[in-house]
């Protein structure tokens, strides 16, 4: 109907109004659903919690213009060990979950860009289809195969590699895989996994294999021409890959909720209990602004990577 | 093996043959790992025992508890009317966000725009929940509206749908190539027509998986539902939440089944539908420009 209207006129006009709306619609969307959220969530953050209603910043009685903001949500942050312990251990676990999907993908990916072509289609849909199927149940699922008694816990100790595990101080105690910060480590890695693998299998999927026909021509070892040629050339999805995994697992709250007990301390698991548990508002929005300040730079690399790739074909 | 091969092979760490395995053993494990856990929760489904993880024989009990159990069906009714309406106001509002990002090079605030759309991406869904609900509440507050609900949830899983579905139609909308535009705006159809009759028609495969997409991201959210959700509006993924939150049960194991399958089902078949599709317009292709 819009765009009927719009292109009567004249041409030229008809193609202003056209890319206006075009653009003007999302963008306007996701000005007020959200960017307009952050600015809220900023100013709850430094806002007085009065009975029900949040006292106003700026406040005009008897002649007096008042400005108040609160910083004591903040100074409580910086003080109290629990949140500086969740958001240290957050990061941590976000940056072991990035390394394992790494670990994994990397080979993954590669051997399936270099499988015969017939085969590769039906290789990533592989890849695809359990990303469709519901993440929650999936994530749930671990919680029978890592319990007492799971397929995957018993496997684990006929090999013995819940030593190996003990002794890592992932596990607490022999025979106790669920609710361990392992349990939630395979978790994460498990979820995020076709993450990892998507963007790495593109960005190894378009290389020019002559490149490294040519570097054994000029007598590079396919060692040398794997690290020299291969994994330079895949530096885009390497880290497109690691972004989307991190940070997405810093903030994760399902998984940990899930599969890592009580004792494993994450960020959104802290914002989630200011917010059900305590509705202190204003001290939920203070973690959150902090969570943001810790992701903001690889949020900046992922934004580039996409713009760079957005552009990239033209 | 020739004497060449050997010393090639000796110089690698692993000769071909064994590369070639080490590759298969490795994608083998690997599928192993993303498909094990889907596979228990489809066998214990058929597990006549209480105690989830201890095999008791066969059953299809918890298939029949299934349909009286209230919470669930109507927690799914809800669930799929929400996806519904995400997947379509996704993929509508994706086209118009993807447009703007491939076919408008240069316009004002361009990289905000980008970044907005790219974040709900990898943004961690708390923040997103959280900010989304507390402005919410404050234009509740303000004008009475909107109340907590469907609504709201709707509002939630456009913005996570809205990123995915611009992605995916973008990337099909970057491999167009111009010159199927050009030649059409040349003969003098305007850009609505152009859009309609030559734009349209080649990226539709790629609105097809973008709202299959968007329906089960939607049809999957926990965080985002359970943030903006009110009273009365308890969603299948906040049921099964709850529930798994206490420890395993099977009767979770049973929706799960249900859902993979259906899910399952709906992809291959559209996947496949996607691929023939393609494969004829490929064709066509070929066979107008040899004609031509």
């Amino acid at each position: 109907m819009k765009a009927r209207t719009m292109a009567k006129p004249s041409f030229i006009q008809g193609l202003l109004r056209g890319r206006t709306a075009v653009i003007g619609l999302p963008y306007a969307w996701l000005l007020i659903f959200f960017a307009l959220p952050f600015v809220i969530v900023a100013k709850i953050s430094v806002s007085e919690m009065e009975t029900v209603h949040f006292k106003d910043l700026i406040s005009y009685a008897d002649g007096m213009l008042r400005l108040s903001i609160k910083l004591g949500n903040y100074l409580f942050i910086t003080q109290d060990d629990l949140y500086f312990l969740s958001y240290v251990a957050s990061l941590k676990y976000a940056a072991v979950t990035t390394v394992g999907c790494l670990l994994i993908g990397y080979p993954f990916a590669y051997f399936m860009a270099r499988a015969r072509g017939t085969l590769q289609p039906a290789l990533l849909m592989l890849v695809m289809l359990p990303f469709w199927t519901s993440f929650l149940l999936r994530v749930y699922a671990w919680k029978g195969l890592l319990g007492e008694h799971g397929w995957v816990a018993e496997a684990i100790e006929a090999v013995g590699l819940d030593q190996l595990l003990l002794a890592a101080g992932l596990i607490p105690a022999l025979g106790k895989l669920m609710n361990t910060p392992f349990s939630l480590v395979v978790g994460m890695i498990y979820t995020y996994l076709p993450f990892m693998i998507l963007p790495l299998y593109a960005s190894l999927a378009k290389m020019d294999l002559r490149l490294l026909e040519a570097a054994a021509d000029l007598g590079a070892t396919p060692w040398v021409g794997f690290w020299r040629i291969t994994v330079p050339l895949s530096k885009a999805g390497i880290i497109a890959g690691s972004m989307l995994v991190f940070i997405p697992c810093v903030g994760e709250f399902v998984i940990p909720e899930l599969l890592g007990g009580p004792q494993t301390l994450m960020i959104g698991r802290v914002l989630w209990d200011e917010f059900f548990s305590n509705n202190d508002w204003p001290m939920a929005s203070a973690v959150a602004v902090v969570m943001i300040l810790l992701i903001i730079v690889p949020l900046a690399i992922f934004n580039k990577y996409q713009a760079e790739s957005q552009e990239a074909k033209r | 093996m020739s004497s060449g091969a050997t010393i090639k092979a000796k110089r690698a760490i692993l000769g071909p043959q064994a590369t070639r395995w080490f590759g298969r053993g490795w994608l083998g494990l690997g599928y192993v790992f993303l498909y094990l856990p889907i596979l228990a929760l489809i066998i214990y489904s058929f597990n006549d025992s209480n105690i989830a993880s201890v095999w008791g024989g066969f059953t299809l009990k918890w298939y029949g508890q299934l349909l009286q159990d209230r919470e669930v069906v109507t927690g799914l009714w809800l669930s799929m009317q929400i996806a519904f309406v995400t997947a379509c106001s996704s993929v509508l509002l994706g086209i118009f966000a993807a447009f703007a990002l491939v076919k408008y090079k240069r316009f004002k605030g361009r990289t905000l725009f980008a970044g907005m759309v790219n974040a709900p991406l990898v943004m961690p869904e708390v923040i997103v929940g959280l900010s989304l609900l507390l402005m919410l509440v404050s234009m509740q507050r303000a004008l009475g509206f909107p109340e907590r609900g469907m609504l709201t949830i709707w509002l939630g899983h456009l913005l996570l749908g809205l990123a995915y579905a611009t992605v995916v139609i973008g990337a099909r909308l970057q491999d167009l190539p111009p010159q199927l535009e050009e030649a059409a705006m040349d003969l003098g159809a305007k850009p609505f027509q152009v859009f309609m009759l030559v734009t349209l028609p080649m990226i539709a495969q790629s609105l097809l998986s973008a709202w299959l997409l968007t329906f089960t991201l939607s049809l999957d959210d926990v965080v985002l539902s359970a943030f903006l959700s009110g009273p009365g509006a308890t969603t299948l993924p906040l049921v099964i939440f709850s529930r798994a939150r206490l420890g395993v049960s099977p009767s979770i194991n049973a929706v799960a089944t249900v859902i993979i399958l259906v899910v399952s089902v709906g992809v291959i078949l559209a996947s496949v539908l996607i691929a023939r599709q393609e494969r004829r317009r490929a064709q066509e292709m070929a066979a107008a420009q040899r004609g031509g």
